[in-house]
């Protein structure tokens, strides 16, 4: 069977505004089995953001091959769904018409996408605010918004960007549990980017390492924690902290790299 | 309850007796508004007063200035008998019909450009010189044009008038074009628009904030662009009734036609204010959620 999403030896690369080129990903080779929870983890800057991109098709890789389900992947795929590390909610929609956007722009008739909509709002917990706009809400009920406007579409692949890292962490605790409640009933891939290994250990199936950019996977490590999970519990777990400790020698050399380099432009 | 007291226990304060707290704090709202607006009375108390004071004794002349209670009257005047150019309400129509025009097609032309160089790269970069250069001329000469050309009724005003409210409009347009969020973008695109959808749902909605502050100073350029239209050859208008004024070195016909376009200009201010909260209802109203 065809993994869901495979990159093979891909490389990114971008113009400056200076006219320089900067190379965000050098031959990256990854690959993620459908209905896998996956977690990258990297020091800030690495290109992690970037990987998704090419996968959802948003950005073409410089080199390389990026295919979903066995196939290339050219513009943005309609199995695709996305969810961005700032609010991307559409301030001048009310949450109701934020999550019936995916629908209404994939051919449903408006009933059809309400009604839809209505059921994922429920499910996230935002009965009763579908008329409220985004600037009403908490950021944690805006991320609600984004997940039920980004499940709506039963995406395959699901994609997201450090969505919770904006939120404080009793509310990310909370968030983490209902994603993994919401991934259970689909059967998508998810590929979650994060800086948190913690984070990543307690959602994910496996973690990449990426090194510090230009990206390229420097790890790859098996989370065998037995599911269901609950993220606020997990981490008191033996296992847990074994696991941790394993990928936290492999992160933390690409971390000091990081920091070094930030050091010296901060100090030029 | 003294203030030393209130000091020491700001919090036992607080919690025992929130609603004087409050209703002290209403009555001292309350008494600052009553400040500024007799302040305000003030200041026009003493400024006309100076105004028909100086002119009255003589320090100031009043054929080249007019004063206030001559300017009233010849308002009167005008209200009750007509002008030279016939009854008020009609200098007064033709000039909000001439702006009004003018503002409506400037500004429609302005963000259907400014949407469409704010959308195309190549376009935008093609045109941008000729833009900048268009920009940079003084665009109320081109009345004396219209004014040749068009004729001396309606459509020379509204052509001067919208050409200056298009400049203004088709900027921000396209300024509010280029600043919308590219992660909007990205998250329309995934949940998959299409170009048309793009456009009217995100482009557009997302720029209009910034097409609204525009519409306030547009308007005042249409009043501009009409009066100005007037002043180079009307029959009917209030810019033709300063011009019948000015001719007649009538300062006072001059002032009064002034305070008519104030009048107009204000009524006019607060009806855009009132349109842009409709069409940007979505965003956080600064005034309304100020705790007090």
């Amino acid at each position: 069977m065809a993994p869901a999403i495979e990159l093979r030896n891909v490389t990114k690369r971008f113009l400056t505004p200076k006219g320089g080129v900067y190379t965000a990903i050098r031959d990256l080779s990854l690959s993620v089995a459908p209905g896998e929870f996956c977690a990258l983890v990297g020091p800030t800057g690495s290109g992690k953001s970037t990987t998704l991109a090419l996968i959802s098709g948003l950005e073409p890789p410089s080199e390389g091959e990026v295919e979903v389900f066995g196939k290339p992947v050219e513009g943005v795929g309609r199995n695709i769904g996305y969810v961005f590390q700032a609010d991307a909610v559409f301030p001048w929609k009310s949450v109701l018409d934020n999550v019936a956007a995916g629908p209404r722009y994939r051919g449903a008739s408006a009933r059809e996408a309400r009604e839809r909509a209505h059921d994922w709002i429920a499910r996230v917990g935002l009965a009763g605010f579908e008329d409220r706009y985004p600037h009403q809400l908490s950021g944690g009920m805006r991320k609600r918004v984004a997940l039920a406007q980004t499940l709506i579409n039963s995406p395959e692949i699901l994609l997201m960007d450090e969505p919770f890292s904006a939120l404080d962490v009793q509310t990310r605790t909370l968030m983490e549990n209902e994603l993994l409640e919401l991934w259970a009933a689909s059967s998508a891939s998810v590929v979650f980017v994060t800086h948190d290994l913690e984070e990543a250990i307690a959602l994910a199936d496996r973690v990449f390492v990426l090194t510090a950019g230009p990206a390229t996977v420097k790890g790859d490590y098996k989370v065998d924690l037995p599911r269901p999970r609950d993220v606020a519990e997990i981490r008191f777990q033996p296992r847990f902290d074994a696991i941790y400790q394993e990928i936290w020698r492999d992160l933390r050399d690409e971390v000091l790299v990081s920091y070094e380099r930030q050091k010296r432009i901060g100090a030029a | 309850m003294s203030v030393r007291s209130g000091l020491a226990l700001p919090e036992a304060g607080a919690a025992v007796a929130p609603e004087r707290v409050s209703s002290r704090r209403v009555e001292a709202a309350r008494r600052r508004r009553l400040t500024v607006q007799g302040l305000r009375l003030l200041v026009l108390v003493v400024w006309l007063g100076s105004w028909e004071l100086t002119t009255r004794i003589g320090i100031v002349d009043k054929f080249f200035f007019g004063m206030p209670s001559g300017i009233v009257q010849r308002l009167w005047t005008w209200i009750s008998e007509g002008t030279a150019l016939g009854p008020l309400w009609e200098q007064v129509a033709v000039t909000m019909e001439e702006t009004v025009l003018g503002f409506l097609v400037g500004s429609v032309l302005g963000i259907i450009f400014g949407v469409a160089l704010g959308r195309n790269r190549l376009l935008a970069d093609v045109l941008s010189p000729y833009i900048k250069a268009a920009n940079s001329i003084p665009r109320v000469v081109l009345g004396a044009l219209f004014a040749i050309s068009l004729g001396l009724d309606l459509k020379s005003k509204v052509a001067t008038a919208s050409i200056l409210v298009f400049f203004v409009v088709f900027f921000n347009a396209f300024q509010g074009v280029r600043e919308v969020d590219r992660n909007l973008v990205a998250n329309a695109r995934i949940l998959g628009a299409d170009n048309r959808r793009l456009t009217t749902e995100i482009i557009i909605p997302s720029a209009l904030s910034w097409i609204a502050a525009s519409l306030h100073i547009s308007f005042g350029l249409a009043l501009v662009g009409a009066v100005v239209g007037e002043l180079f050859g009307a029959t009917q208008g209030v810019g033709e009734l300063i011009y019948y004024a000015k001719n007649n070195f009538d300062a006072n016909g001059v002032f009064a036609g002034m305070a008519l376009l104030a009048v107009v200009a204000l009524v006019a201010e607060s009806l855009i204010t009132a349109l842009e909260n409709r069409l940007i209802k979505w965003r956080p109203n600064p005034v309304t959620d100020v705790a007090i």
